[in-house]
């Protein structure tokens, strides 16, 4: 049984990279760029869920979905660094624990 | 006659327009030159509608020339209804405005707001002639308030005076309340003959007369009493009759001129005459015409006897006003409305009289008014002395005055008007007439003597100025001291008993007390030698030899009469302490009122708890919210994931 790699082990992989990358926007404290990093983990995440079901559910459906994801996820990632840029340049930190211009 | 009677109102108005808003340009001279044309033109064409309508033989005229809405079928019109009551109310109007006019010039003559004052009263001769002229009650109420609100306007013409200030904001708030009642009366007026035409609501008073209403849950009143009482409510503050009469002598502070066309010959008598125009409604109402005596005669004696201690010379003649006003009333109550009218009439020149006199010696001694500080101006002055002297004499009543013949007939009505019973009613009425008789020639020739005779008491300067006013003030005097000696000879005979307003006024056979004089009256003579078997006659020569005795002969006497009688005296200087009662107890507890709910009402629970309290509490409760909103990102992003899996796991397990 160990020798078959089934759904359970990539729906297992993707929850904890999902997990992983949860924890990754909690724990981190510091950098954005890491925030940033931890976003597209979790998109990577739901991704797997999408092929490993695609392919066990004999569905193609799901597989162009990730094809989405992932051009939705370079767009995001090339403005979530365009602005990153930006604040850099403006306030000379990138600094998550800073970034606390909303606190009421 | 539409277009006569169409210029007879618009001339003035047209007037006062011109000279109110180009003032500036026409200058001092092309404003009173326009109003007094305009003004003089709206006599001329009073006096042919009077004798065409005497004379000639014409018929009474009603008819509306502008319908400005209709409203559930109630229609609110400008018409004119002109019949012999109407007729004679605007040849003394416009007499009265024409003489004033001409006067102003004189009195006014270095005053800065000359063009404005010829503008007002202009005005005032518009709206005085929309109210007389009226055929409907929506233009009586206009005319009403415009002549009110142009005695606002010219009581506070001075207006950097504190006084006239006052006195002008005290007549409108008074005559707020007569209104008020005023316009309750229209609206019953309204509700029970669905109708705004006089000549409608006429037809229609016997069915009011037979309906009741209930009032504030008090047992039903006859709808007619109810009518009469709240329409006389606004004569009472028209006509100043008490206790809404406090405004009058304070009206004083406005320019003599103003109070001797506004106080005393016309607007005041605008009551007199609404009451007589309803005749036919007041017929019908045997309480409502009670309390119509009562309010008179009370009027016509007390504030009588406020003239005795008064020393302002403008105080005196207002106070006489209104015990004069006093008197029409009482000639209303008893049903005599012809008498009110004709004694209106004799009044109004007399009394104008009366004011441009005094006038004339206040312009003599450069504004000077204290009747203390007077005397002796006789030699200085005799044409103003003679017409002063006309003046008064026609006031008591002097045979052969004006006054006399209407003051004369409108006590004897009163004494016959037994209908109402011998009961207390009719002995106040009949007592206060006649001691009326005397308290007015005391206080008339108090004042009198006092200005004219004796020593003269002013400092030397003023003394070294004294002279006799230019023709502009004397002319109004001797063209109205004219109709204050002969009027009355002349016109008894035809106004009062020859059915000159038969088609105008309506008396019941029961009441008409003027027929049963008529009786007795064979010419004006007769009318003199059969007066002179009376009281009245009497007491008003009794009135005069007091004051010449009290104030020529024993000056001392009054001081140490004051002195004795100290209680009376400040009861009557105090006014019957009137002025506090309002002042100090109506508007005072207003006022206490007025600031209670606006400090605990307004400021407090409107404001503090409700408007302002709900942006407070919901300011607080943010204030708490807010920490919730730490700037973090993390902090959201783990509130957006805890929310997520909660709602997850219950959509999962529920």
């Amino acid at each position: 049984m160990l020798s078959t790699i089934g759904l359970p082990h990539y729906l297992t992989i993707s929850a904890i990279l999902f997990t992983l990358s949860v924890a990754g926007i909690f724990i981190n404290r510091r950098n954005l760029i890491l925030l940033l990093m931890c976003i597209e983990l979790m998109l990577l995440a739901v991704n797997f869920n999408f092929v490993a079901f695609s392919r066990y559910l004999g569905d193609e459906t799901g597989q162009v979905f990730v094809f989405f994801i992932l051009t939705v996820a370079a767009a995001e990632a090339a403005i979530g660094l365009a602005i990153l840029v930006v604040l850099f340049r403006n306030r000379r930190s990138i600094n998550v624990a800073e970034l606390d211009s909303m606190k009421g | 006659m539409q277009s006569i009677h169409l210029t007879i109102v618009l001339a003035p108005l047209a007037a006062a327009i011109v000279a109110g808003l180009f003032g500036k340009k026409i200058g001092r001279a092309g404003a009173h030159w326009v109003t007094i044309l305009a003004v003089g033109l709206s006599f001329l064409l009073s006096l042919v509608v009077l004798k065409h309508l005497y004379w000639d033989g014409g018929t009474t005229q009603n008819y509306s020339v502008y319908t400005w809405a209709v409203s559930d079928g109630l229609r609110m019109e400008i018409g004119f209804l002109i019949d012999r009551l109407s007729a004679l109310m605007m040849v003394v109007v416009t007499f009265v405005s024409l003489m004033v006019h001409v006067y102003t010039i004189g009195y006014m003559h270095d005053d800065p707001g000359y063009q404005r004052f010829f503008s007002y009263i202009s005005l005032f001769t518009f709206a005085m002639l929309m109210l007389v002229m009226s055929n409907n009650f929506l233009q009586l109420f206009f005319g009403w308030e415009a002549v009110g609100l142009v005695s606002y306007l010219l009581i506070g013409f001075w207006y950097t005076r504190e006084t006239a200030i006052f006195a002008n904001l005290k007549a409108f708030l008074v005559n707020r309340v007569g209104d008020f009642g005023f316009i309750l009366g229209i609206a019953g007026v309204v509700y029970f003959a669905d109708s705004l035409d006089y000549a409608e609501v006429f037809a229609q008073a016997d069915n009011i007369a037979a309906q009741t209403i209930r009032v504030a849950g008090f047992d039903p009143w006859n709808a007619m009493t109810l009518i009469c009482i709240l329409l006389f409510i606004g004569a009472m503050g028209k006509s100043a009759q008490a206790p809404l009469h406090v405004w009058l002598p304070d009206s004083m502070e406005g320019p003599t001129p103003i109070s001797a066309l506004i106080h005393a010959a016309t607007m005041v008598t605008a009551g007199i005459f609404m009451v007589a125009r309803m005749s036919p409604l007041f017929e019908l109402s045997e309480t409502a015409l009670a309390v119509v005596l009562v309010i008179g005669a009370l009027t016509a004696f007390f504030m009588g006897l406020l003239g005795i201690v008064q020393n302002d010379i403008k105080r005196v003649v207002a106070y006489s006003t209104l015990s004069q006003l006093g008197y029409m009333t009482v000639a209303l109550g008893v049903s005599a409305y012809g008498a009110a009218i004709f004694h209106l009439m004799t009044h109004a020149f007399f009394k104008a009289l009366l004011f441009l006199a005094a006038g004339s010696v206040i312009i003599a001694m450069h504004h000077e008014q204290d009747i203390r500080k007077m005397g002796g101006l006789k030699k200085y002055m005799p044409i103003t002395y003679w017409t002063a002297l006309i003046g008064s004499l026609a006031l008591i009543g002097f045979p052969g005055s004006s006054g006399f013949f209407s003051k004369d007939a409108l006590i004897e009505a009163v004494k016959y008007s037994h209908w109402q019973g011998q009961g207390a009613v009719y002995w106040i009425a009949y007592l206060s007439v006649l001691l009326g008789v005397f308290v007015t020639a005391l206080y008339s020739f108090r004042m009198f003597f006092l200005v004219f005779h004796g020593k003269g008491r002013m400092d030397e300067k003023t003394r070294s100025h004294l002279h006799e006013t230019p023709a502009v003030v004397t002319v109004p005097l001797i063209l109205l001291a004219i109709p204050s000696a002969t009027i009355g000879w002349l016109t008894i005979g035809p106004v009062l008993f020859g059915g000159f307003f038969a088609e105008s006024l309506y008396v019941s056979e029961a009441h008409d007390v003027l027929a049963r004089l008529g009786e007795t009256f064979h010419g004006s003579a007769g009318f003199i030698l059969h007066a002179a078997q009376g009281p009245a006659i009497w007491l008003a020569a009794a009135g005069v030899l007091v004051a010449w005795f009290l104030y020529l002969k024993r000056p001392d006497i009054p001081e140490a009469l004051a002195a004795k009688l100290k209680p009376l005296y400040t009861l009557l200087d105090r006014k019957y302490y009137f002025d506090d009662l309002w002042i100090d107890g109506f508007a005072a507890g207003g006022r206490r009122a007025g600031s209670f709910l606006w400090q605990k009402g307004d400021q407090f629970l409107i404001d503090g708890l409700m408007v302002n309290g709900t942006a407070h509490s919901v300011g607080r409760l943010a204030g708490v919210l807010r920490h919730l909103q730490t700037g973090y990102l993390y902090h959201y992003a783990f509130a957006m994931i805890i929310a997520l899996t909660l709602f997850l796991g219950w959509l999962l397990w529920l």
